[in-house]
């Protein structure tokens, strides 16, 4: 039994952290997030640079890393910083060209050349109803692409989506030039910094990425890195708030004395640590398991989303409850943990799809 | 990171599960599975089949006749254990009061009880609890006075448990009014046959009779049964409190509960289907076994974290709060799918050699009764809000 994460992803998440520390601190995030794109493309170059896209993908398709515990690694140092740009988008379609063998598509992206971003999940219309699912079908040598995409993460910077597309022969997943003739995307920014876009596409050229109709195994593939990606982040950003919190407990002074001498707070405290750790449990058990079979892998995945949901809601909720007003204030950097962790659980479904979903597949399992 | 058991620790689990098949008698694991009672002989032969095995005194260290094992093999023997349906060991003497004549007493102490604890020569019980001082220790009464070659005991014990079947008990008792509470504090051993000793019986709210009230009048004890210094005993009970907790999160028994508990969720029917498919109440289960999963995984963390040989961390603290509020979900979930024949109580039934017919499912009988009894799992041990308290100074340094 180990529990270290080992001697060279250490080395990365020290360089990691220290690049982030120096290219991104805090006025450089407010300054990116204020930008339309939502991130800071200096700092995207110096960590592709660094080689922390390609510690996302293996080495058989030119990366340097790409077990889930290099995403998690690499995702929880990016929680920490609150680093903002397409790395889960980036993640997730690099996943599907890694298990398309894609090689040629993922160099670039590695490289931080091409901003590549992931478009699975379809639009909702004004009335709540979801777009109908996008189709491709051949048009003489071409593939071509109509349907709508919500909530594209950094569409508006991108220069290649990976889509996914219903053709005659079932789920299948596409790349998209986004200057291609028929893209239209509509960009907007999120409410914890950072954009994404609404993609329509129209008879839109693209290039299959796989079998057609074969990428339901490499969607649940890069599904569950996506999942191992946003829990550890969210752990990462659940340590922030839990230490804020703490520093704030023990400096702000009500009544005469520090406010975490308090038990009503202290008890809370003590609670809040205890479940960031049964959430980092869950989340290295999600990387332990990550290479057995999908159902295995799937569980315990939804177990470590379910976990991150659950607890990320008790640790937004209470760090700002427990620093009263300026918890509610966007100058104080607290904030805006609380609200990425809150808007991490509406990233690949929330704790109850996944609480659902670890049923389903128990069952399944019998 | 690799949660995989090195295949030494794989092979000493073969080992233990061997012996398990091999030696767990089955009356005693079916008795345990089942929610019988044990009778203080049901504990006495698990005891011995251990000790023939070298297998009883699983942390002392080798040269006391202990096993020497890492705290990770301690981990594997209790999961198995639990598993297996065996009975637990009795902590009193093995796991508490060795620790601390092994740390803190005389040679001669620990050659005379040692092999009386291994051999079960001696059923130790724990003198700690008073009536006024339960989560606050410090505040105890119980006095012991110097006169000549002995101390004069007065005073009252109480949550004792088993001492009933107890040939002795360690007790915390003051032996100084001066300075700070926890300085005039001393930690002495008295046999139970002492004179002026009185054990009454404190039914629980289940109807069991576990624990007890221990009245000392007058009880002279010789001040040879002093372990370590006269007012130091504050050291060596805090030492005791914390020592033993590599279990505490008790995922082994939670474990094997929870096997039992889809089990019978899967066979018992309630409102046309299998309780396992009434939706809110799977959504319970799949919770419940989540957290016990993230669970297993923070107690090997700590275990990791501690590692051999090393005095456990307040981290413990959280895997005693967690761990029984897993232990108690899962009771609560046991009473709850047994609907209305939770109620039905025949406590004779919990006896060994009970031949009547059970009321409804079989599994019933005992699962309220358990579902209270372990309400003490989030009090005893240190309450759970103490652990918080614990995890406020130590872990938090609020």
């Amino acid at each position: 039994m180990d529990f270290t994460i080992g001697e060279d992803r250490q080395m990365l998440a020290d360089s990691l952290s220290r690049t982030l520390a120096d290219k991104f601190d805090w006025k450089t995030r407010e300054a990116a997030i204020d930008s339309d794109a939502g991130f800071s493309r200096e700092v995207w170059n110096a960590l592709a640079e660094l080689g922390v896209i390609g510690a996302l993908f293996g080495e058989d398709t030119g990366g340097y890393g790409g077990s889930a515990w290099d995403v998690g690694v690499v995702f929880g140092e990016l929680g920490k910083a609150l680093a903002t740009g397409p790395f889960l988008g980036s993640l997730m379609a690099g996943k599907m060209l890694e298990a398309a063998g894609d090689e040629a598509a993922l160099a670039p992206v590695i490289a931080g050349e091409t901003m590549l971003t992931f478009g699975h999940e379809g639009a909702v219309e004004a009335n709540g109803r979801p777009c109908p699912p996008a189709t491709a079908k051949r048009n003489g040598d071409q593939w071509i692409i109509s349907g709508r995409k919500g909530v594209v993460e950094y569409l508006g910077s991108a220069d290649q989506v990976l889509v996914t597309a219903q053709t005659d022969a079932g789920l299948s997943a596409f790349l998209v030039d986004m200057s291609a003739s028929g893209v239209e995307a509509r960009d907007y920014p999120v409410i914890d910094g950072g954009s994404a876009g609404e993609l329509t596409l129209t008879d839109t050229p693209a290039t299959l990425v796989g079998e057609d109709g074969g990428a339901t195994e490499a969607l649940a593939a890069a599904t569950a890195s996506g999942l191992v990606a946003t829990c550890w982040e969210s752990i990462a950003v659940m340590d922030v708030l839990r230490d804020q919190t703490l520093d704030y407990l023990r400096t702000r002074k009500q009544f005469g004395i520090p406010i975490g001498k308090f038990q009503a707070l202290q008890h809370r405290m003590a609670t809040l640590a205890l479940e960031i750790e049964q959430a980092r449990s869950s989340a290295i058990n999600a990387a332990a398991n990550f290479d057995k079979d999908a159902t295995t892998r799937d569980r315990f995945c939804s177990a470590a989303k379910y976990t991150a949901g659950k607890v990320g809601r008790l640790a937004a909720e209470e760090s700002i409850q427990l620093h009263g007003g300026i918890g509610m204030t966007w100058e104080f950097p607290l904030s805006h943990y609380a609200k990425r962790l809150t808007m991490l659980n509406h990233v690949l479904g929330d704790d109850d799809h996944h609480l659902a979903r670890y049923m389903a597949l128990g069952q399944a399992a019998g | 990171m690799n949660l995989e058991f090195s295949p030494e620790e794989e092979t000493f689990r073969a080992e233990v599960r061997a012996f398990l098949k091999d030696k767990l008698p089955a009356r005693l694991a079916d008795k345990v599975r089942t929610g019988q009672r044990l009778s203080k002989v049901d504990m006495e032969q698990w005891h011995a089949i251990l000790n023939e095995r070298g297998w009883l005194a699983n942390h002392w260290p080798e040269e006391y006749g202990g096993t020497g094992w890492s705290v990770m093999q301690r981990f594997i023997f209790e999961t198995e254990t639990a598993i297996a349906h065996a009975p637990r060991i009795i902590p009193f003497g093995l796991s508490m009061l060795a620790p601390v004549l092994i740390k803190y007493g005389t040679e001669e102490q620990k050659q005379h009880y040692l092999p009386r604890i291994l051999d079960g020569t001696d059923w130790w019980c724990q003198g700690y609890s008073e009536p006024g001082a339960g989560s606050d220790l410090a505040s105890l009464k119980t006095s012991a006075v110097r006169d000549g070659d002995h101390y004069i005991v007065n005073g009252q014990k109480t949550w004792t448990t088993l001492a009933q079947y107890a040939d002795w008990i360690f007790c915390l008792v003051r032996t100084s009014n001066e300075g700070k509470r926890q300085q005039g504090i001393s930690f002495l051993l008295i046999d139970m046959k002492t004179p002026g000793i009185d054990v009454r019986p404190i039914k629980l709210l289940e109807g069991d009779h576990e624990v007890n009230e221990v009245f000392f009048t007058d009880v002279k004890v010789p001040v040879a049964n002093l372990v370590g210094e006269q007012d130091k005993g504050w050291t060596y009970a805090k030492y005791l409190l914390t020592y033993e907790r590599t279990n505490i999160a008790g995922v082994g028994m939670s474990m094997a509960l929870f096997d039992e508990l889809q089990d019978i969720s899967r066979s018992t029917w309630r409102d046309g289907r299998p309780v396992a498919e009434d939706p809110l109440f799977a959504q319970r289960m799949a919770k419940l076994e989540i957290d016990l999963e993230n669970m297993k995984t923070t107690n090997l963390r700590v275990l990791d974290a501690a590692g051999a040989g090393h005095a456990p961390t307040a981290e413990s603290s959280m895997l005693k709060i967690r761990g029984t509020e897993i232990r108690q979900e899962i009771n609560d979930l046991m009473r709850r799918a047994a609907g209305r024949y939770a109620a039905p109580f025949i406590d004779e039934a919990l006896d060994e050699g009970w031949n009547g017919e059970p009321v409804g499912p079989e599994w019933a009988g005992p699962a309220a009764a358990q579902y209270f009894n372990n309400r003490k799992l989030s009090i005893f041990g240190g309450s759970n809000e103490v652990q918080r308290e614990i995890i406020t100074k130590t872990i938090l340094e609020l």
